[in-house]
């Protein structure tokens, strides 16, 4: 992408998230149960959309770059790009998600299917990312492998925590109590918006952050290029 | 030689330089005790709770000691270029996976029987519903080890190893540890009909990480 698109990417991220701050804060009206509160779910819902967004994303840039004939050091960056937005994203839904739940449920937690799972998923993708700090050769190959193979288990890990709670206890909690229905119009929109600024924000951040991954690998590259010069000077010398 | 051939072979190899060094069943296995040791001083033997939640006691200290399994389980091959040999065998990457996961599950199993008599003992459980215990017990080993052996070689040759692997692996088995829980919880409850639906659910675990890492693991390998 050149730097005009890149920056025009970067005005529209900045804008969809004023539309979406000024539709979620001052014009959606309050909950008529939880008040102010419901607001929390303006950002807690995107978060948590753009956190799945990511882990897929970084799956699928896993995959091209094991594919031989897509083989780029950019889908690397890109997987690692959107990895560290995807763990981010699930960190705030966690604890937007647990604000939300201490104030409809009166409870920091509930051992809810998707809670948990969400939860498993942020330290699955954690180790991803210490994997992917360690670098040295043959690290895309790796890092590639480690994405699909988390990828593979979030199936895995929803049903079997599904099952588990349907076992334990009568239905799930959101149909239970702290429902909340979001049929005003406006309080739609400021949903949505939340949802399209929260992807906009995503594309932009793995936009600059696959440019500092370039950067740094060129970099390293630059300093072993320059180490091997100096110690060819010497031993020519 | 087919492939169960190969597997064989390199889980024979792993087993006799167990049989050898013997750090497994001196280390390891005294290491699991000493938790379930652990969770009977936290949780106060006199208030009766060990008895409810000893399964899932169990199957984290199973989890803990299988940690330790599979670092010992590559550490046997970071010395003298043993991975490159391992490499360069020849050998098929899943027969290699197959085998060093068979061998690293004989060991959990050998620790497991320990540690389920120590329940029994220590934590004042009855014995019950023995075929489901050793259904979902040997099928979810079985995951533990697939898994371990899998992110074990993510890992294997890195200087943090030891603390890349835990990170790597326990949140992955969550699922088996979730499933082989209940069934063990059902099967001593002699609730068996929930306690084989639990052990189908290890079943599927099994499947899936078995295939994962036989088709991941020669990549896997190549890079560590």
């Amino acid at each position: 992408m050149t730097p005009a698109r890149q920056r025009a990417l970067g005005v529209a991220t900045l804008l969809a998230l004023g539309a979406f701050a000024v539709l979620a804060l001052l014009i959606s009206p309050k909950d008529s149960r939880h008040g102010d509160a419901v607001r929390l779910l303006y950002v807690h819902a995107p978060t948590a959309w753009t956190a799945y967004l990511a882990y897929v994303v970084a799956a699928i840039a896993s995959a091209m770059w094991l594919w031989p004939r897509t083989r780029r050091p950019s889908w690397d960056h890109l997987a690692g790009a959107a990895a560290e937005f995807g763990v981010l994203s699930t960190g705030l839904t966690l604890f937007l998600g647990s604000v939300w739940a201490k104030e409809s449920w009166g409870t920091w937690w509930q051992w809810e299917a998707r809670l948990t799972t969400t939860a498993v998923l942020f330290f699955v993708y954690l180790g991803y990312l210490a994997l992917r700090r360690l670098g040295g050769p043959g690290a895309e190959r790796r890092n590639a492998i480690a994405a699909l193979l988390a990828v593979v288990q979030v199936p895995i890990v929803h049903f079997s925590v599904t099952w588990w709670r349907s076992i334990h206890q009568e239905g799930s909690v959101f149909n239970q109590r702290g429902e909340v229905e979001i049929n005003d119009a406006t309080m739609q929109w400021a949903l949505w918006s939340g949802v399209i600024a929260f992807t906009l924000l995503f594309l932009w951040c793995c936009l600059l952050r696959m440019r500092t991954l370039e950067l740094e690998s060129s970099a390293a590259e630059t300093a072993l290029d320059a180490a091997i010069r100096e110690r060819v000077g010497t031993v020519n010398a | 030689m087919t492939l169960v051939e190969e597997a064989v072979l390199v889980a024979a190899k792993d087993l006799r330089i167990e049989a050898h060094a013997r750090v497994v069943m001196t280390q390891v296995l005294p290491f699991g005790v000493v938790v379930l040791l652990l969770f009977a001083f936290a949780l106060d033997p006199d208030r009766g709770v060990l008895p409810v939640v000893a399964p899932g006691l169990f199957w984290v200290a199973v989890l803990l000691s299988s940690l330790l399994a599979v670092s010992r389980s590559f550490a046997i091959e970071a010395d003298h270029g043993a991975r490159d040999g391992l490499r360069l065998s020849g050998l098929d990457g899943a027969a290699i996976f197959l085998g060093k996961a068979a061998a690293i599950a004989v060991q959990l199993l050998v620790l497991e029987v320990v540690l389920l008599i120590g329940v029994f003992v220590l934590y004042d459980v009855d014995p019950r519903g023995l075929a489901v215990l050793v259904v979902a017990g040997v099928l979810a080993t079985t995951a533990i080890a697939a898994l371990g052996v899998t992110y074990g070689v993510l890992a294997a040759g890195m200087r943090v190893r030891e603390t890349l692997v835990p990170l790597l692996v326990l949140p992955i088995t969550m699922p088996v540890l979730l499933g082989a829980t209940r069934a063990f919880e059902f099967a001593l409850a002699d609730d068996l009909g929930p306690a084989w639906r639990w052990t189908s659910l290890i079943a599927m675990i099994t499947t899936v990480t078995i295939t994962l890492g036989v088709l991941s693991f020669e990549s896997l390998l190549e890079e560590a």
